[in-house]
């Protein structure tokens, strides 16, 4: 039989291999720097010591590590949440985002930047912050809707509430983009999500949000386990489902909101690595999560590499770099799967 | 209207229990509005095989509903001796378990994982692992219904009849005091209707427990029932020895027409 859990002997080679990937990501770049040196800036940077003056050194420490660390974290965050929400609301085709607070985190960034900082009532509040405080403004707009319309928070209700949410928060973001002028090429390349912008304190924010959110998750797998097999079976197996729904819900929809908030929004990421991974270690959540955990932070630490260095000196934007692989390979890995059934 | 009680802690006990694990005082559900059960009283001991009759809208499923505690409702029910609106959804499960009308499952479980699902209310700690006697008794579980070769295969591949029982031993491993059916032989083919109220009849003399089933078909009800429940319009028509409540008059009453003359045909034309 299968072992329920993922063994300690899964985590240290997931953890192997995750090291391996930000290593590749670390040392490849539009900026040629030798992995001799790559490895000499960060233990340097780590000891306290001095990185030097030249540019390399620079570009490690405050450009691509961050950035590979903030990829890994987004990634591991996008696809924890959106298996669980899969799994949830017992729905393929739900995300993290399906909620709708990624709309609402986007509406305070795009609002954010077509303004310029000049916010009514905070002043000169970055991109980040007025993001963050929109998505939980939404998020709780959100839940308490959905509670007022169906107090037992079946699953149709709450993917309605997030749609209509979504399409409300996305004609204001077009509304704003219609009257942005000259912005209007920062706020589109923002929302085809970016992580250029990585720093140290949006890698710390990443990380806090991604250990709340998959420790709640991973608490909850025997219970996301019952609510994906059935709602009521749930119940009568002695699951409090309204508590699950409810701590799920804001658990993950709240890291999905500072992610979006610190990287725009990254499509496809939570709706593709969870799918591709459940075809590998099988529904059951007890290994799911985690599995998909590693699995985005691989997933998108490459796409973000392929983003920077496909067309260097060139970004492109990993949004877009994101769905088109992940359409692809989404498609070749299901082809294979139903052809081996 | 105490909706899945968690309104206070207090755990009435009621010395009654040892002779009624079930007792369901003046019970009335409402839906938009309109009573869909009303004023339901009964007692229910262990042993029984209590049937669930009546014609379709009833309310049998709203009953089953309200008894597993799925359902907002009025009035009392109490199991083992103590008032079900004030018992947890954990605990709960240690004394009811439930087989749905349908289980539509979208993901494909393992049936192991299935019944595994069954012992969720025993597990504890930060994985909630299974341990050796909840192994034992998804092995069990798994036995008693004759799938245990088939412990590793997808849930999506199974047949209806497979699915049922999957299902069934999921309720059997979660071990409890009463167990519930909705319709258990639905849509399934004679042999499986056969196979799955024996093994509900074998689980019953096993365990000397109280099993209460909704059925449709009246010849089911008849054969295995100990005592019967009979239904009309939300009201109870009758409760008693199934033999007792089951007759030809009673029948005739609440399902307005003659049931006997239609069993004598059905029968007949097998002698043609």
């Amino acid at each position: 039989m299968k072992r329920e859990n993922f063994s300690l002997a899964n985590y240290i080679f997931f953890c192997a291999a995750t090291i391996a990937v930000f290593l590749v990501c670390l040392c490849v770049g539009s900026v040629g720097i030798s992995p001799a040196n790559v490895f000499q800036s960060v233990l340097s940077f780590l000891t306290g010591g001095d990185i030097g003056t030249a540019p390399a050194g620079k570009i490690i420490v405050f450009v691509r590590l961050p950035r590979v660390i903030c990829a890994a974290l987004t990634g591991a965050t996008l696809s924890v949440c959106g298996a669980a929400m899969q799994g949830l609301l017992k729905n393929p085709l739900a995300d993290g985002s399906t909620l709708g607070v990624s709309s609402g985190a986007a509406l305070g960034a795009v609002l954010a930047i077509a303004l310029g900082g000049a916010m009514p009532f905070f002043a000169n509040a970055g991109i980040v912050p007025t993001a963050i405080i929109f998505a939980f403004v939404s998020l709780f707009a959100i839940i308490a809707l959905a509670n007022k319309l169906d107090s037992g928070l079946a699953a149709n209700t709450i993917i309605l509430t997030g749609v209509v949410f979504s399409m409300f928060a996305n004609s204001l973001i077009s509304l704003i983009i219609s009257f942005s002028g000259e912005k209007i090429k920062p706020i589109i390349f923002w929302t085809m999500g970016s992580l250029a912008d990585a720093n140290y304190s949006n890698a710390l924010l990443l990380l806090i949000a991604f250990l709340t959110a998959s420790a709640v998750i991973i608490k909850n797998a025997a219970e996301l386990n019952a609510c994906a097999i059935g709602e009521e079976n749930a119940r009568h197996v002695g699951v409090n489902v309204k508590r699950v729904k409810l701590l799920i819900l804001i658990a993950s929809s709240a890291a999905i909101g500072i992610c979006v908030s610190v990287s725009g929004t990254i499509g496809f990421v939570g709706l593709i690595v969870p799918h591709i991974t459940r075809l590998l270690t099988g529904p059951n959540h007890k290994r799911l999560l985690p599995a998909s955990a590693f699995f985005g932070a691989y997933f998108l630490m490459l796409a973000d590499l392929l983003a920077r260095f496909a067309l260097s000196p060139r970004e492109l934007p990993v949004g877009v770099i994101t769905s088109l692989i992940g359409a692809l390979m989404f498609l070749s890995v299901f082809y294979r799967a139903s052809r081996n059934k | 209207m105490r909706k899945n009680g968690r309104r206070c802690k207090r755990i009435t006990y009621n010395e009654e229990w040892r002779k009624f694990m079930l007792n369901v005082k003046n019970l009335t559900v409402k839906r938009s509005g309109r009573d869909v059960l009303n004023d339901i009283t009964f007692k229910a001991s262990n042993g029984n095989w209590l049937m669930l009759a009546g014609p379709n809208g009833a309310g049998k499923t709203t009953l089953i509903g309200a008894i597993s505690q799925s359902l907002p409702y009025l009035g009392e029910i109490e199991i083992a001796g103590k008032n079900a609106a004030f018992v947890p959804r954990k605990k709960i499960a240690g004394f009811i378990g439930v087989l749905e009308q349908t289980n539509y499952v979208n993901y494909p479980f393992s049936v192991y994982e299935i019944v595994s699902l069954g012992r969720y209310s025993y597990q504890t700690g930060f994985f909630k692992v299974l341990n050796a006697e909840d192994m034992e008794k998804i092995d069990t579980a798994l036995n008693a219904v004759g799938m245990y070769h088939l412990k590793e295969r997808s849930i999506l591949t199974l047949s209806g009849g497979e699915l049922r029982r999957a299902f069934l031993a999921q309720v059997i491993a979660q071990d409890p005091q009463i167990i519930i059916l909705d319709e258990p032989a639905n849509n399934l083919d004679l042999q499986y209707q056969k196979q799955i109220f024996e093994l509900i009849s074998k689980w019953i003399e096993d365990t000397g427990r109280l099993c209460i089933t909704a059925v449709h078909d009246l010849n089911l009800a008849r054969a295995f029932g100990t005592h019967a429940l009979l239904l009309q319009g939300g009201k109870l028509f009758g409760y008693g020895k199934a033999h007792e409540i089951l007759t030809g008059n009673n029948l005739a009453d609440v399902y307005s027409m003659d049931v006997n003359a239609w069993f004598e045909f059905l029968n007949d034309a097998w002698r043609k």
